[in-house]
This record gives structure tokens, C-alpha cells and sequence, in this order.
């Protein structure tokens, strides 16, 4: 366990101990689900300041790659990282600094927006925590629907709701796995700028997403995954996804 | 964030979340009182009951309620993957278990509040004549249930026949529990009642209480670690 002393660890956590990290590194990640492989032999390295995008077909592995990431998931073989530690090493302190959104919101239908926020607020120990809920009501455009069930919420409501969720903590990885699923346009393009932001704030941002066109405008580096193998999507000429394509056609 | 306050915080969301829609009180305890009806008109012949049904029957019916109770409970959890959520939050895995118990036990002990009266009704049972000694053996008879039910229901988050396997895995394991509850009833419903007996049964499932919450405080993390 290492205590909270540096710039890097978030400021408004409570935790007795926490982790710092810049990188996060995937040794030679193999993950299987009994016979099934889902990630053989994966690494990668991802810095602060980065947008890294994963991108394949469905069942590619990039979901079982958020989840290992995010801890929740062990890998059958390999090891992740984060900067020096390991999840063995810090248990439930490395958690504090890790935001997910997944496929599921992970909202309760039956709490309003507020009371979601405050209640995974207080899981987290956060300082200011009605501010940091207000402020994240705020950037999620749902102050006037505060104290609204968020199981009457849309799709695209819910979904820019457990964005502020995941990053209510300040966490200093964040792993998004579509991101983009139910926005309008206009709430696509503030997410956009919100992940320029974490980007701009030294944060490790890790997306996993079939949206090529929005996602183009954000990341740095990207990553295709296909059959549970990686390869870094082709430099050069064209759009992201006509790299993609090409890399697909190319490695796999 | 403290053990207590973890703990504090998820009962009181499933509190909060229960108060508003009162699926599990309502169908639990009209699941529960059901039960009791029905075995009543088989096992309560012209006004007399058998002899120990009551016990039997109460504790049947504890046994099914909170079955129910511990299915839904982490059907809403799995429903938007929120129990996801609450294992990614830097707390500790014992916590939230406890967390959960806790909203599971205070649910059943709602409902043995009510089909307690009930049974004693419509069996003549006497369930005022030791009520601290009932009152013990109801709540850590329950709060056994409820330790070991908790553990399967979070286990079998993401079974696909999660449903079926519960009952299946909760019942043979909470046998003992159910044995010295009824036994430990039945010595206060008897017409010659044994307290002794009852109490002796109450040491019973303070022992099991134990054994059962520490191993479930045990396993938790490491199985609901994948």
C-alpha cells in the first residue's frame, strides 16, 4: 500500500491509502473462458495524457480487456501494471483511481440522478461530495432532472449520467467501453470535449468503441483487436476506420 | 471509507430503493402468508393442529420468503450490472456483503413479524409464552438463512439459471438451521414446553451464525472476484 502524497493521486479522496500511476502496462495478457480464448498473448502501454482506442468486431476481447483493466477481471496468463504497482499489492486502493463506464450504466432505476451520484460518492469517501454531485449533474446537462428516477431517464440520459458516475472520483484511468451509445449528436460532441479535457488533465483514457468517426477526433493511439490478438492500427493516409480496415485485412 | 460505513451505505440504498417500490415486502409477504394458509387447512383438523406443525410451518415458510427475498434483492443488482459497480468502488469486499446481508435480514425479519402472529393464529401456537426466547431464535435462525442466501444470490449473479440453482445450493446447506429453529420452536409450542430444550437450540444456531458468517466473509471477495 502507498500513501497519498503526490500530485497525481485524487484530491478529493478520502482514502486512508491510495496509488499513483502514469502508465499502465498489459504484460502478455491471455485470458480464457474455459476453452474459449478471449485475449491471447495482449500488450500494451498506455500513458497519461492518451487516448488509447481499442476498436474490432464483436467478441473481439475488448471487453474482457476493460475488465481486466478495471481489476475486476483476472488474467489466466500476463499481468497488468499500473505504473509499479499491481492489484495484488494494493487491493482496494488501486480502485479508487480506476473510472469505468461499461455496457451497462450501472445506475439504479429506482434512485434518482442525485442519489446514484451520492451514493457511489460515498463509496468512494469523496470530500465535497454534494458540490462534486452538483458539478457532475451539471456536466452531465441534467440538473433540471436531478431528483428525477433515472429509470424514467432515455437511453442517452442514462448513459451521460454513468459517464459522471465513472469519473465522479477524479479516477486516474479511465476505461470507457461505448462511450458513445445513445448520444445525440450534441451530447457526442460534449463528450468529446470532456475527453479532451481528461486528456488535457494527464488522465489515462482507455475506449473501447465501434464508432470510428467520433472516436477519430480524440484518440491518440489505437489498437485493433480481433479473435483476441492485437495490432496497432496502420499509420498513414485515410480515415481511421479505412486504417482499420486496411490493418484488419492486413494482420488478421 | 470505514467497514461500518460501507456497510451503512449499501443497506441503507437497498432500504431506500425497497421503501419506494415495495416489490419484495409485498410479494414476500404475500408469498409467506400463503403459505401459512394453505398448510393450515391441511395440518388444522376441526380447530386442533397437529402437533409441532406450527413450528415446522413457520419456519417452511421463513425458509421460502426468503428465498424470494434473496432472488430479487440481487435481481435489481444484476439488472443494470450494479453490484459491477459497487465491486469496482475501492471498498472492502466483506463490506458489501455485509451491507447486503443486512437489507436481506431486516426484509425477512419484516416478514417473520407478520406470519409469526399469523401462525400462532391459525395453529394456536403460543408464541407469547417465552417471546425473547422465539424473538432469539427467529432472528439468528434468519440471520443464518440470510448469510448463506446472500453469498449464493451473489454468486449466482450472472447464472443463467440462477433461479433454479439457489434454492438448490441455499436449502441442503441451511438443513441445520432450519432443524434446530423448528426444534428449538417446537420445544416453546409444546404443550409441555422444554426452555431448556429451546435454548440449547438457540446456543445451536449462534454456533452456525458463526461458522457460516465467517466462511461467507471468507469466500466473498475471492468469488466475487471474477
Amino acid at each position: 500500500m502507498v500513501r497519498v502524497d503526490g500530485p497525481s493521486a485524487s484530491p478529493g479522496v478520502r482514502h486512508r491509502v491510495s496509488v499513483q500511476f502514469d502508465t499502465v502496462y498489459v504484460d502478455n495478457v491471455s485470458r480464457h473462458y474455459g476453452r474459449r480464448r478471449a485475449l491471447a498473448h495482449v500488450t500494451l502501454q498506455a500513458q497519461q495524457g492518451e487516448i488509447f482506442g481499442l476498436f474490432g468486431p464483436n467478441g473481439a476481447g475488448k471487453s474482457t480487456l476493460i475488465s481486466i483493466l478495471s481489476t475486476l477481471l483476472r488474467p489466466s496468463g500476463g499481468g497488468v501494471r499500473y505504473g509499479a504497482h499491481t492489484v495484488a499489492d494494493t487491493g482496494d486502493a488501486l480502485r479508487g483511481q480506476i473510472g469505468v463506464l461499461g455496457h451497462d450504466l450501472c445506475l439504479y432505476g429506482d434512485l434518482t440522478a442525485r442519489e446514484n451520484l451520492r451514493f457511489f460518492g460515498r463509496l468512494y469517501g469523496l470530500d465535497r461530495l454534494e458540490a462534486r454531485v452538483t458539478d457532475a449533474l451539471a456536466r452531465a446537462r441534467l440538473s433540471d432532472r436531478a431528483d428525477d428516477r433515472t429509470g424514467s431517464f432515455s437511453r442517452g440520459l442514462r448513459q451521460r449520467l454513468a459517464f459522471e458516475r465513472a469519473l465522479l472520483h477524479d479516477p486516474r484511468l479511465v476505461l470507457l467501453d461505448e462511450p458513445f451509445t445513445g448520444l445525440d449528436d450534441d451530447s457526442a460532441q460534449v463528450l468529446i470535449e470532456r475527453l479532451r479535457t481528461l486528456r488535457a488533465a494527464g488522465h489515462i483514457v482507455v475506449m473501447a468503441t465501434h464508432d470510428f468517426d467520433t472516436a477519430e477526433a480524440v484518440v491518440n493511439r489505437s489498437l485493433c483487436v480481433d479473435r483476441g490478438r492485437t495490432w496497432p492500427v496502420a499509420d498513414g493516409v485515410g480515415t481511421l476506420r479505412e486504417r482499420y480496415r486496411r490493418t484488419l485485412a492486413e494482420c488478421v | 471509507m470505514g467497514f461500518f460505513h460501507t456497510v451503512w451505505t449499501i443497506a441503507r440504498k437497498d432500504l431506500v430503493i425497497e421503501s419506494r417500490s415495495r416489490e419484495l415486502a409485498y410479494t414476500t409477504l404475500f408469498f409467506a402468508v400463503s403459505v401459512v394458509l394453505v398448510f393450515s387447512f391441511s395440518f388444522v383438523v376441526e380447530g386442533v393442529a397437529l402437533t409441532d406443525a406450527a413450528a415446522g410451518i413457520l419456519w417452511v415458510s421463513i425458509a421460502f420468503a426468503g428465498t424470494l427475498a434473496l432472488g430479487r434483492t440481487f435481481e435489481r443488482e444484476r439488472q443494470s450490472d450494479t453490484l459491477k459497480a459497487v465491486l469496482l468502488s475501492p471498498v472492502e469486499r466483506p463490506a458489501i456483503y455485509i451491507g447486503k446481508l443486512v437489507g436481506v435480514l431486516l426484509l425477512m425479519l419484516v416478514v417473520e413479524a407478520v406470519i409469526t402472529p399469523v401462525v400462532g393464529l391459525l395453529f394456536q401456537a403460543p408464541i407469547d409464552r417465552a417471546p425473547l426466547l422465539l424473538v432469539g431464535l427467529l432472528v439468528t435462525g434468519t440471520l443464518g438463512f440470510a448469510a448463506v442466501g446472500t453469498l449464493f444470490a451473489a454468486m449466482l449473479i450472472r447464472a443463467q439459471s440462477r433461479d433454479v440453482l439457489l434454492p438448490v445450493l441455499l436449502y441442503p446447506i441451511t438443513i441445520p438451521l432450519v432443524i434446530a429453529g423448528v426444534r428449538g420452536t417446537a420445544a416453546i409450542f409444546a404443550a409441555e414446553p422444554n426452555l431448556a430444550v429451546a435454548q440449547a437450540w438457540l446456543a445451536m444456531l449462534v454456533f452456525f451464525d458463526a461458522v457460516f458468517l465467517t466462511l461467507a466473509l471468507w469466500v466473498f471477495g475471492p468469488v466475487m472476484g471474477e
